[in-house]
């Protein structure tokens, strides 16, 4: 078989439509006079619930303890009661218990002032403890704990560490802004990661069209002395996969089924050294984050700063409601996010944005044969070939499809986007793997 | 206050669950098949204001016959909406001589559709371009009034019947003439009809911009650029179809690949060895002139381009424009037909399910002695 010998290239350009939100400040959303808080918000197990229904919770208490080596802490956004729990689904289709927390009483951290913790002469230990204890994970989706992302496994080492500022999921810019208004967290986050994972180079990749954060970021690790280069990339989706993002940043490639640490690469978002900093520096728990509100059917688009847990259907109220009937609710971006059926899922550590598309933005289609055309093939960012892939999957081709490599799909979307027989690729791709994992225990 | 429908503005709404992602692209197979179609409509609608009312009705027909079998087939109007019927349709009648007769049209129709199309499984399993097969099957089936020409009425002559550039040309070598001073030359050796448009151009042309770059371009290229030369139905005019193929690159619909392929593998070979059969040499072939005449530009842009019949790779699409071109080139300087580009294609086109199978994307993760 004669494999090109180029690097796979692909990816797809999908309309920007960042204009609407780029340039507004982030805000904070109203606390919630109701919280829903999922046990699970990240990766591994659901966490162990160590209050009880009636009891009252201060902000930023524990209320789920991490379970399993994946798991994290999770914790009271708000103070109130603990009225109930119930089980929910989450956006991802994952189903778990979740605290309902009525808001009563006196916050504990909103509006107070404490001295960060002075943490250049705390062990590396001590810094992985903090973040632990304050339940930080994966902020742009990942939801893998960084604690136990960043403790690296015997005899492998990290010498390049990259902070991930590109975001080019359309719609979302709240990780632009946090490197534009929050410059000094994301760089002392940064330091942080630096400090543990002792990298030689740190680079912060954001993309091109980013200049305000790139200039920003160059101008304060200038004035600070900080040694970290600012690379801007093409926009190109899915840029920002920490994959793609390794290979595009060092020019080294990740075997495949493994991670980039394996090519001693370690990529967080900025939004999770941003969290780090929050939680080693004010030991606060990740209890709140910011995230996009767009979408043609929103009335006023924003970027604010919620709660964890606040109910979707808050803030789009608080954003002036729908404006137009939106065909979808969006969690996360467009390419990759999950359109809910109920605007009463809450927000969760790992949501980057809330997206009311109307049925004009989203240029769905009827679904017709596939025409080889191949603008799939050409289109995914990996070198699959999502319709050998899909059509193997349809006759429940397993073996075939994991050689044809099924395991190495980073779900982007791209095929999906692109097919002009609106043939459903990613969800035929996602539902075989978990057909063929059943397949494979099975024998 | 978790309550939406109290939210300010907002009625009773019902969401769509997908899976993501959740928007696409603006581009459908519709949208493909019905852009390429409108593409195509000006150099239609020039082959049947030159070549008159007959090829109106060679052009109807052909649309007629396959849009009728497609809906005889399936039995149902549906399939229509995609726009492949219309479009295999409308590249057939274009690529008809203006005078084919009735029945000729309605057989390369009904073999386009009802047996390379259909008889796979419709849009998407078809292992040739339906258009170019049931072209190529009445030209075996039917030789004489597939080879019969008009003038174009831009031409001021009385004669009705003609022969197209290339044939003539392609006698003069059979018969062994040796033409030494090119196809061009050739012709307006034998007095073969040009327009007062033609001398113009080219007059305007070598003046104002050719004698900067001290080249000089000889009668008889502009005629067939602009579709003033007895041809196929709509093949003749490259501007036009050049323009439509604006559209289509602009709109993403069809990619560099195999026409810049298509283009190296035929006029690098013309370039090189079209000059051999004339007596001419190496390095001496009329480029311009193969270009122009007859379907190479129909072929490169609106027919190797289809997506269900040419390869998915962009290595793959290379290949085969490539092949295409190649063979093309081969079939028109040393095999009896002097049109190659439609068996050329057809050719490459039974390739294509071997070039998807050899060359294939590259993957992500498994380069080999990669890590640091
Ligand atoms: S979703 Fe998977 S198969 Fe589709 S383009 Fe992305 S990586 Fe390739
Ligand atoms: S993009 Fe869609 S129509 Fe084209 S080859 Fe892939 S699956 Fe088939």
């Amino acid at each position: 078989m004669i494999s090109l010998l180029r690097r796979p290239r692909g990816g797809v350009y999908p309309d920007n439509r960042k204009a609407r939100t780029r340039t507004l400040p982030v805000w904070n959303a109203a606390v919630p006079p109701r919280s829903v808080v999922p046990l699970l918000q990240h990766a591994g197990d659901a966490s162990i619930p160590v209050v009880r229904v009636g009891d009252r919770v201060r902000e930023g208490m524990l209320i789920g303890r991490a379970a399993g080596t994946m798991g994290a802490n999770v914790h009271a956004p708000v103070p109130g009661i603990v009225t109930g729990l119930r089980t929910l689904t989450l956006a991802d289709g994952r189903r778990c218990e979740a605290f309902v927390i009525d808001l009563e009483g006196e916050f504990d951290r909103l509006g107070k002032h404490t001295d960060p913790y002075d943490w250049d002469r705390a062990s590396v230990r001590e810094l992985l403890r903090r973040i632990g204890d304050c339940g930080v994970v994966g902020m742009s989706g990942s939801g893998i704990p960084v604690h136990r992302k960043y403790r690296l496994p015997r005899g492998k080492e990290v010498d390049h560490l990259i902070v991930n500022g590109i975001e080019n999921e359309p719609y979302l810019s709240a990780d632009y802004r946090l490197m534009v208004e929050m410059t000094d967290g994301v760089l002392e986050g940064t330091r942080i990661a630096e400090r543990i994972l002792k990298p030689l180079r740190v680079t912060i990749a954001v993309q091109a069209d980013s200049t305000a954060a790139a200039s920003g970021l160059r101008q304060r690790i200038r004035e600070r002395g900080l040694g970290y280069a600012v690379r801007c990339l093409p926009r190109n989706y899915p840029q920002g996969d920490e994959k793609l993002l390794a290979r595009a940043i060092t020019g080294r490639e990740v075997p495949t089924e493994r991670s980039t640490v394996e090519i001693g690469v370690m990529v967080s978002s900025v939004a999770t050294v941003h969290a780090v900093f929050e939680a080693v520096a004010y030991e606060k728990p990740s209890i709140e984050r910011v995230l996009t509100l767009s979408g043609g059917a929103l009335r006023t688009p924003a970027n604010v700063k919620a709660r964890i847990g606040t109910p979707v259907a808050d803030l789009i109220a608080e954003c002036g409601g729908f404006a137009a009937m939106p065909e979808k609710v969006v969690i996360g971006g467009p390419m990759m996010g999950y359109a809910i059926a109920d605007v009463s899922t809450p927000v969760t550590k790992g949501t980057t944005a809330v997206l009311a598309l109307t049925t004009r933005e989203i240029h769905h289609g009827s679904e017709t044969p596939c025409i080889r055309c191949g603008r799939c093939v050409r289109a995914c960012p990996v070198g699959l070939e999502p319709t050998l892939l899909y059509k193997m999957l349809e006759h429940h081709e397993y073996v075939e499809a994991r050689d044809t490599g099924l395991f190495d799909c980073i779900e982007c979307g791209c095929c999906g986007f692109t097919c002009p027989a609106h043939i459903p690729l990613v969800e035929g791709i996602k539902n075989g793997k978990n057909a063929a994992r059943t397949a494979k225990e099975r024998s | 206050m978790s309550d939406l429908h109290s939210a300010p503005g907002s009625a009773r709404v019902t969401l769509t669950q997908t899976a993501a992602p959740q928007f696409h692209e603006r581009i459908s197979t519709q949208s493909i098949m019905w852009t390429v179609c409108a593409a195509l409509l000006p150099a239609a609608m020039w082959g049947c204001y030159v070549y008159g009312f007959a090829a109106l009705l060679v052009l109807a027909t052909a649309l007629f016959a396959s849009v009728a079998t497609e809906v005889l087939i399936t039995r149902s109007h549906k399939t229509l909406c995609d726009g492949s019927a219309v479009l295999t349709g409308l590249l057939l009648g274009m690529m008809m001589p203006p005078t084919a007769p009735w029945y000729v049209v309605v057989t390369a129709a009904v073999f386009a559709i009802g047996v390379v199309k259909w008889s796979f499984g419709g849009l998407g399993s078809n292992w040739m371009n339906p258009a170019l097969a049931g072209r190529v099957f009445v030209q075996f089936s039917w030789s004489g009034p597939m080879t019969r020409w008009v003038m174009p009425r831009t031409l001021d002559v009385d004669s009705v019947a003609a022969a197209t550039p290339l044939s003539l040309v392609q006698n003069a070598v059979n018969a062994g003439d040796l033409l030494l001073t090119g196809a061009s030359d050739y012709l307006s050796g034998i007095g073969f009809p040009r327009s007062a448009l033609d001398s113009g151009v080219t007059e305007w042309l070598n003046h104002n911009l050719l004698a900067r770059v001290s080249v000089h371009l000889p009668p008889g290229y502009v005629d067939p650029f602009v579709g003033n030369v007895p041809g196929s139905l709509g093949e003749g005019s490259a501007l036009l179809l050049l323009l439509g193929t604006v559209v289509l690159f602009g709109k993403r619909i069809i990619t560099w690949e195999i026409p810049t392929a298509f283009f190296c593998g035929f006029a690098g070979l013309t370039w090189l060895l079209g000059g051999v059969p004339y007596g001419s040499g190496l390095f001496s072939g009329d480029v311009l002139f193969h270009l122009v005449s007859g379907s190479a530009i129909l072929v490169m842009f609106y027919v190797a381009t289809d997506p269900v019949t040419s390869p998915m790779t962009t290595a793959g699409m290379l290949v085969f424009g490539a092949g295409a071109g190649i063979i093309a080139f081969l079939i028109r300087a040393f095999g009896g037909a002097p049109e190659g580009a439609a068996l050329a294609l057809l050719f490459m086109n039974a390739c294509t399910p071997i070039i998807n199978r050899v060359v294939r994307p590259r993957r992500f993760g498994y380069r080999m002695g990669s890590s640091r």
